[in-house]
């Protein structure tokens, strides 16, 4: 009888331990070699350059990029990976900025890393010493394709680490060219006229039930307010210039210095008066209560004109199905500057940096600096970048086009959006919140300074 | 367009095709899985095998060892490690690498987020237990016996199988604000409307905000108390009710006098289940108000601080005062039910 007992309990553990055994092994399987040919393939005339590697080594990469995009990334490399032999890996992560400092400081980070802000590069840089600097052809890449701008925000005291990869301009105003035509109204080229024609707009006549000349919102789930952080950034780039934007970034001019405080008096002109916003949606406040995106549906409906967002706002789904032409649906201009003809602009873009210099590693990071991916990436749709080689009859649509040309343009002054670059404390924190606050009937004064107060010190 | 659904697809498959043509096949992960798994059972089971034939002087050492070993390892290295960790960690700066003693806790009581946010805590954790207790028993006593009772309990049971996040969704429609002059989409302003009031921005206007979410809240967790009491109520011995009959209490004495001693132990139960989970209250205020216009509560400060602004020290140190704030709660759980078993 009692071994009969023994064995009865032997197979129930049995069993249980291989459950758990299962679930173990699961988790470590997977990783099998891949292989693919390095034949010859047609179509490899442009890929020449980086070699071919008959070992068939893998390139791990990883992101914040995923859905939709991230498959477009996965095609843009196909005939690279072809063509080289090498096979990319990629992982996109909507947790990678929280994850890659420790993944960098634990040895386990991925090959090649897409930084979606040069101020995360530089902290990931800083603190663990693991990205390694760009290798010589990154470097010539750079020069060649990128502008000065561009090149500095990949450099960390003096070395370059990074090679911007897609790009986006920030300041568009989205309105509907029907309803400026029906309104008279033209598209204004100083701050001046555009407030002008706010007003104008605002006390029309025949204006529909709701109707106020400017929609928008700030929710965004946890990253509430970005939204208008973007604003200020526009109006300090366009109010102080560049080097006091600058300044600010860095956290050297302070949020209660007279400078920032007049962009952000000159943003509340328009989001704190109650007579200008919120088209379609309610009063001041609701701006807090609006997602983001969704903000812009009260042009189609005319209860609102004008718009700020970025120009990724065309890959936005309340945008689908639309026409985004001159005379189509929707249509954007650059919020203009204090004279007509301003020529400086907001935007952001990712970087690549690489945590290891192995052969195929830098054959990939060559890759992704060059034209060849750019406009490769590119023609699928929905991103640009400021890659000089890129044609800017692949842009998927006019905006996308107008923001390559003024990207490519030499005289463009381009800054990174500013909240990207300041501490994660200030950046990802007390600026949104302090947005949030200052919309919902925070003083001004108490706002500023409690952003201030929350940058950390050294 | 075809070419672009199907690439990602395409991909996935191509190197599970050329792997199974070339020298490794696709069962040597499942070769490998089973060999694993009978490698791992073979040693566990020889272990508990050798515990079970150990000498009989180690014997009850020896499986008292391998039984209660495990868990005693998983508990050091999944809470007793991180509270420790938690604790020192608070006592450092943002990189943790520079001692700071008790300046993050000096920062949360001089800031005046973070103490609208310890505020906070304290309303929600007074509020929810109660109006949950007493909505929760109320119904049960009203619906007690009553005809279609299952249904009746169903019905307000039901939230309880909600998420906190698709509750809190569900909330916001019904808090969602329109202009006066358009037409509004969310119900309760609809209602206002129809009542000739001004639509409200429920979820912005603070101090009543934070009341807004907290009935998301007590509309959860009245469905666990109601069931749990209705259960307690029927537990009542009927002698003693029948007695207190013949004896001429009225419902009211009844109520105070045969019910309410007869469901203590659950109350306790209901009330301390009720503010641990008001006390770790994430969801809902992360969904709804992202912690924005001073709603913001414990469990939320503490998770921006440490993974969005990158702020681990001030992240630890609301932690360990959220650990202090429910360790009492559960001191008391503890000690109850044992009080308990000792009158069994």
């Amino acid at each position: 009888m009692k071994h009969v007992k023994t064995t009865r309990r032997l197979i129930s553990t049995a069993a249980m331990v291989g459950a758990v055994g299962l679930v173990l092994v699961g988790c470590s399987s997977g990783d099998a070699a891949e292989s693919q040919s390095a034949a010859p393939v047609a179509g490899c005339e442009d890929y020449g350059t980086y070699g071919t590697f008959t070992d068939n080594p893998n390139v791990a990469i990883s992101s914040t990029i995923v859905d939709t995009e991230a498959d477009n990334l996965v095609k843009s490399w196909e005939q690279f990976e072809k063509c080289t032999g090498i096979t990319i890996k990629y992982t996109g992560n909507k947790d990678f900025e929280s994850q890659i400092l420790q993944q960098a400081q634990g040895g386990t980070a991925p090959d090649i890393a897409l930084f979606p802000q040069p101020g995360l590069l530089a902290s990931v840089v800083n603190t663990t010493g693991k990205v390694v600097p760009a290798p010589d052809s990154v470097v010539a890449n750079i020069d060649k394709w990128w502008s000065a701008d561009w090149k500095g925000y990949g450099t960390i005291d003096g070395t370059v680490y990074a090679a911007p990869l897609m790009a986006s301009v920030k300041g568009y105003i989205w309105y509907s060219p029907a309803d400026l035509k029906a309104r008279g109204i033209e598209i204004p080229t100083t701050l001046d006229e555009l407030m002008a024609d706010t007003e104008a707009m605002a006390t029309a006549s025949d204006n529909p039930k709701g109707y106020k000349p400017w929609c928008a919102g700030m929710e965004s789930g946890a990253a509430s307010g970005w939204p208008g952080t973007d604003w200020i950034e526009d109006y300090v780039l366009r109010l102080n210039g560049p080097d006091v934007y600058d300044q600010w970034a860095s956290g050297t001019t302070k949020f209660n210095s007279d400078e920032i405080k007049k962009a952000f008096t000159g943003v509340g002109d328009i989001l704190l008066n109650p007579d200008y916003v919120n088209g379609g949606i309610g009063n001041v406040k609701s701006i807090n209560s609006s997602a983001w995106a969704d903000a812009i549906a009260p042009i189609a409906q005319g209860t609102c004109s004008f718009y700020h967002g970025a120009s990724f706002m065309a890959a936005q789904s309340a945008l689908e199905g639309k026409d985004i032409s001159e005379n189509g649906d929707l249509y954007a201009f650059m919020l203009p500057g204090t004279e007509a003809d301003a020529n400086a602009v907001t935007g952001a873009g990712e970087f690549v940096g690489a945590f290891n210099n192995d052969p195929a590693t830098v054959a990939v990071q060559t890759y992704l600096s060059s034209d060849t991916w750019a406009n490769n990436r590119v023609k699928l749709g929905g991103v640009i970048s400021a890659n000089k080689g890129l044609d800017p009859a692949n842009a998927d649509s006019p905006i996308s086009e107008q923001s390559v040309k003024i990207l490519q343009d030499p005289n463009t002054t381009f800054r990174f959006d500013a909240s990207d670059a300041m501490p994660a404390a200030v950046g990802s924190g007390s600026f949104w919140t302090g947005i949030v606050n200052w919309i919902n009937g925070d003083s001004l004064d108490s706002v500023l300074s409690a952003i201030d107060s929350s940058w950390p010190a050294s | 367009m075809f070419e672009l659904a199907v690439g990602p697809v395409s991909r996935a498959l191509v190197p599970l095709v050329t792997r199974g043509v070339s020298e490794s096949h696709w069962w040597d992960k499942w070769l490998l899985l089973a060999g694993g798994v009978a490698v791992f059972i073979a040693v566990i089971g020889i272990i508990l095998f050798l515990a079970d034939k150990s000498p009989k002087k180690i014997r009850d050492w020896a499986q008292l060892l391998v039984f209660v070993g495990p868990s005693i390892l998983l508990l050091l290295v999944g809470l007793v490690y991180p509270a420790v960790r938690t604790i020192i960690l608070s006592a450092f700066d943002d990189k943790g690498t520079t001692f700071v003693g008790l300046s993050n806790y000096l920062w949360m009581v001089t800031q005046p987020s973070i103490v609208q946010t310890l505020i906070n805590t304290v309303i929600w954790v007074l509020i929810v237990p109660l109006a949950s207790v007493a909505f929760g028993l109320a119904y049960a006593i009203f619906i007690d016996k009553a005809r279609g009772e299952p249904v009746l309990k169903s019905l307000v049971f039901m939230p309880m199988a909600i998420s906190f996040v698709g509750a809190s969704v569900i909330w916001k429609f019904m808090y969602e604000y329109r202009g006066s002059e358009l037409e509004q989409i969310g119900l309760l302003n609809q209602i206002l409307v129809w009542l000739g009031f001004q639509p409200q921005q429920f979820l912005l206007n603070s101090p009543w905000n934070t009341f807004f979410l907290i009935i998301v809240m007590i509309w959860i967790q009245t469905g666990f108390a109601m069931v749990v009491f209705s259960a307690a109520i029927k537990g009542i011995p009927n002698e003693i009710i029948e007695a207190a009959k013949l004896d001429g209490a009225n419902a009211w004495q009844q109520f105070r006098n045969v019910t309410l001693p007869g469901i203590r132990g659950s109350m306790v139960v209901v009330l301390t289940t009720i503010s641990i989970a008001t006390l770790k209250v994430f969801d809902i205020v992360r969904t709804m108000t992202g912690g924005n216009y001073g709603t913001s509560v414990i469990a939320n400060e503490m998770y921006s601080q440490t993974f969005i602004q990158v702020q681990p020290g001030r992240g630890s140190a609301l932690a360990v005062v959220l650990f202090i704030l429910v360790l009492p709660i559960v001191i008391y759980n503890i000690r109850v039910m044992r009080k308990q078993k000792e009158i069994r």
